[in-house]
């Protein structure tokens, strides 16, 4: 018997899929959308999924992730499910305004476009892109670039909804607004979706996301998210991703940081199969600060990557990376973090750390910081460690009569906390506290049976 | 309670321990002194069960049980303590929350209830007055930045938050001024009782001074060459350890 397969490149089963759904995907989008659309997909099809031979997606294979059937939500699909079943709040203090996303696209229907106090705007992409042309053309696609990225291509190329957060010159949005990204459908599903965020001058938000997925079949999503922070404005970005281990996740996150503006973020990592995170930051004026942070704890076949571009444009900025993660059973992660600092960017100080806890000899982690400096007047730093528990401290503490996996979960508790504690809202920090005590205790499940409680 | 007969014990291949016999009774005393690398925190390290040495010949009973069926949890837990030599960092661990585990993880293992909050800063502060402890050091990380002195005395710390029944000191005195020593010397003697006994490891004499030892063994490339009564103690500080080791060879 022979058998011919006839391989099919994942880059043309995409391309086929645009030009079957073109008109569809181009019917409720407006036209300055559309041109970008077509752009993108001019750049997708030269620059096709990353395979590993891209320095940059060295060691994260997404061409054959990609390569499957599943289904791509053009239009929105209806599911209905009781919010109030699946999400009990046990955080009372955790006080926050809750918006969602099915498969990608903005779940409220009926209210598409949301007004908070001060003249602040939450929603549908998709609706805001119609209502505020002037302000999405400004934003849209300026930061998250196609011709740089083949995923950022790819996702341009089918943008229809995610979400939009406009906040207006000095408004302060005081309760933090939480964003639930939910996965559910009886079949496997491909997400794409795209969110804006504009902060104005001088304003202020939080946000807290959190990845789900609420139904078996597996899930690949390819989420592209742009920042926008204007002069002076504070934003503070927390993110748990807490899928099942069937599912894939690739995202990426843009930042534009203007003169004196702020950003924490924050990326810690439950479960999902495979994790891809990009995160990439401008510091596109003087006295900047961004800390970028991630915690991520992983086992079983698990495979976490972040990838993070810190990008000092300016003098007098100050930049934190500290990622850090344990990994337990044949889990694999890579790491790879740049800091560039540019010619002009004087009296910049950046600092990079990611540390590494391998619990068993069948985990693999590869870790790459990098500095790359053009300036003379600068102080950075650059680290990383990959190694086990320190065999001394665990001795000390089992002498006292505490029990080696105790005593293990001690140091890795006190190994994660350092990420922990850099997350600025309190009620959301005991949560995650309480969450990462779980997970190393291995008594955190997929989140079918959903124990985050993000509400 | 402890009946230790002909131990060895090596690592990497290296006999460090070769034949080591002790008798330790309830209420004793004992101080073992000896130049530096005679194997001494090889000693105490192997009672404690430090897995890095290889025991390869001899038997250690504790109350009757073979202590190296034992896991170091368990031997903490049925009332052995090592004072370490050089205390561990451990940072990110608060004090609190080590000694809060540690004391409710052996009440565990005696099948008693995990003690109350109120109760258990309730015995830290008692405790930490005893040895007279900074109280600001009880909020750090596990030893985290502390000074030398104050390594030692948060080992007596420990100490007196677990009342063990056999205590290993070992060198606790070395780094401490002549204050920190008589306030670690008075911690070990006031938690001293007919019931618990105590090993000290030193150096010095001048411990010995403070801490009033039943015995005084010499322990000399990974042997004991000589014990005696506490004066052994002041014939060593007079004489050094060469006529003893020259008494070896002999
Ligand atoms: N971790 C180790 N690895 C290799 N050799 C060791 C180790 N610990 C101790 N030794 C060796 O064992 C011998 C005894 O050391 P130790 O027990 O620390 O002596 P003491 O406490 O009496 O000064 C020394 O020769 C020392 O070099
Ligand atoms: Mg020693």
């Amino acid at each position: 018997m022979s058998l011919e397969t006839v391989k099919i490149e994942t880059k043309d089963k995409f391309i086929e899929l645009y030009h079957e759904n073109q008109d569809l995907l181009k019917s409720d989008s407006p036209e300055y959308i559309n041109s970008i659309r077509e752009e993108a997909f001019n750049h997708f099809q030269k620059l096709g999924i990353p395979t590993k031979k891209n320095e940059q997606y060295k060691y994260t294979n997404l061409d054959q992730e990609f390569n499957n059937d599943y289904k791509t939500y053009i239009s929105p699909k209806n599911i209905k499910f009781q919010i109030e079943d699946i999400f009990k709040c046990d955080v009372p203090e955790l006080n926050t305004k809750v918006v969602l996303l099915l498969n990608g696209w903005y779940y409220d229907r009926e209210n598409l476009l949301e007004e908070l106090p001060g003249g602040a705007v939450i929603g549908s992409f998709q609706k805001a892109a119609q209502v505020y042309p002037d302000l999405i053309k400004k934003h849209f696609a300026q930061y998250a670039k196609s011709e740089k990225d083949g995923m950022v291509a790819l996702n341009t190329a089918f943008v229809k909804d995610g979400l939009f957060l406009y906040v207006p010159k000095g408004v302060t949005i005081e309760k933090p607004i939480q964003i639930i990204n939910i996965l559910m459908d009886e079949e496997s599903g491909l997400t794409q979706h795209r969110n804006l965020f504009i902060l104005e001058e001088n304003s202020e938000a939080s946000i807290v996301v959190c990845d789900h997925t609420l139904s078996t079949p597996n899930f690949l999503t390819n989420s592209v998210s742009e920042f926008f922070i204007d002069k002076n404005a504070r934003f503070d970005f927390s993110r748990m991703q807490n899928e099942h281990n069937g599912s894939k996740q690739v995202s990426h996150l843009y930042f534009q940081q203007e003169r004196d503006s702020k950003v924490n973020t924050n990326t810690i990592t439950l479960h999902g199969g495979l994790i891809r995170s990009n995160i990439n930051v401008l510091l596109n004026g003087e006295g900047c600060e961004n800390n970028t942070y991630g915690l991520y704890l992983t086992d079983k076949g698990q495979h976490i990557d972040n990838y993070v571009h810190m990008d000092h444009a300016y003098p007098n900025c100050t930049s934190n990376q500290l990622f850090k993660g344990v990994l337990d059973d044949f889990a694999t992660g890579a790491f790879n973090g740049k800091v560039l600092v540019r010619k002009d960017a004087q009296k910049t100080q950046a600092f990079q750390a990611n540390n590494n806890i391998l619990l068993t000899d069948d985990t693999d982690m590869n870790t790459k910081p990098q500095l790359e400096i053009y300036a003379d007047d600068v102080k950075c730093s650059h680290g990383a460690t990959v190694g086990q528990l320190d065999e001394d401290a665990l001795f000390y503490l089992r002498a006292r009569g505490i029990k080696k996996k105790e005593a293990k979960l001690l140091l890795m508790y006190a190994f994660a906390n350092d990420v922990i504690k850099a997350i600025k809202i309190p009620a959301l920090q005991e949560r995650i506290q309480d969450l990462v005590d779980k997970r190393l205790r291995g008594e955190l499940s997929r989140c079918n049976s959903c124990q985050m409680h993000c509400c | 309670m402890l009946s230790i007969k002909n131990l060895h014990a090596s690592i990497e291949g290296k006999e460090i321990l070769k034949g080591i016999d002790l008798e330790v009774k309830p209420g004793e005393v004992h101080a073992i002194m000896g130049p530096n690398g005679s194997g001494k925190s090889t000693l105490a390290s192997v009672l404690a069960g430090r897995e890095l040495f290889e025991v390869t010949e001899g038997k250690v009973k504790y109350f009757g049980k073979d202590l190296f069926d034992l896991s170091p949890e368990e031997r903490a837990s049925e009332g052995i303590f090592l004072g370490f030599q050089y205390p561990i960092e451990i940072p990110g661990v608060s004090m609190v929350n080590f000694m809060k585990t540690a004391v409710n993880e052996q009440r565990k293992h005696k099948g008693l209830e995990p003690m109350s909050s109120s109760d258990f800063l309730k015995l830290m502060r008692e405790k930490k007055e005893l040895v007279e402890l900074d109280a600001a050091l009880a909020n750090r990380s596990v030893n985290e930045g502390f000074s030398g002195g104050e390594k030692k005395r948060n080992e007596i710390f420990q100490m007196a938050m677990l009342e063990p029944k056999l205590s290993i000191l070992d060198e606790t005195d070395s780094g401490l001024d002549i204050d920190a020593l008589r306030i670690v010397a008075n911690g070990v003697n006031k938690l001293k009782s007919a019931d618990n006994a105590t090993i000290v490891i030193t150096h010095y004499q001048r411990l010995l001074d403070y801490i009033v030892p039943d015995y005084v063994h010499v322990l000399y490339n990974g042997k004991i060459i000589k014990s005696g009564g506490k004066d052994l103690a002041l014939e060593l500080e007079e004489k050094g350890y060469d006529w003893l080791k020259k008494g070896e060879t002999v």
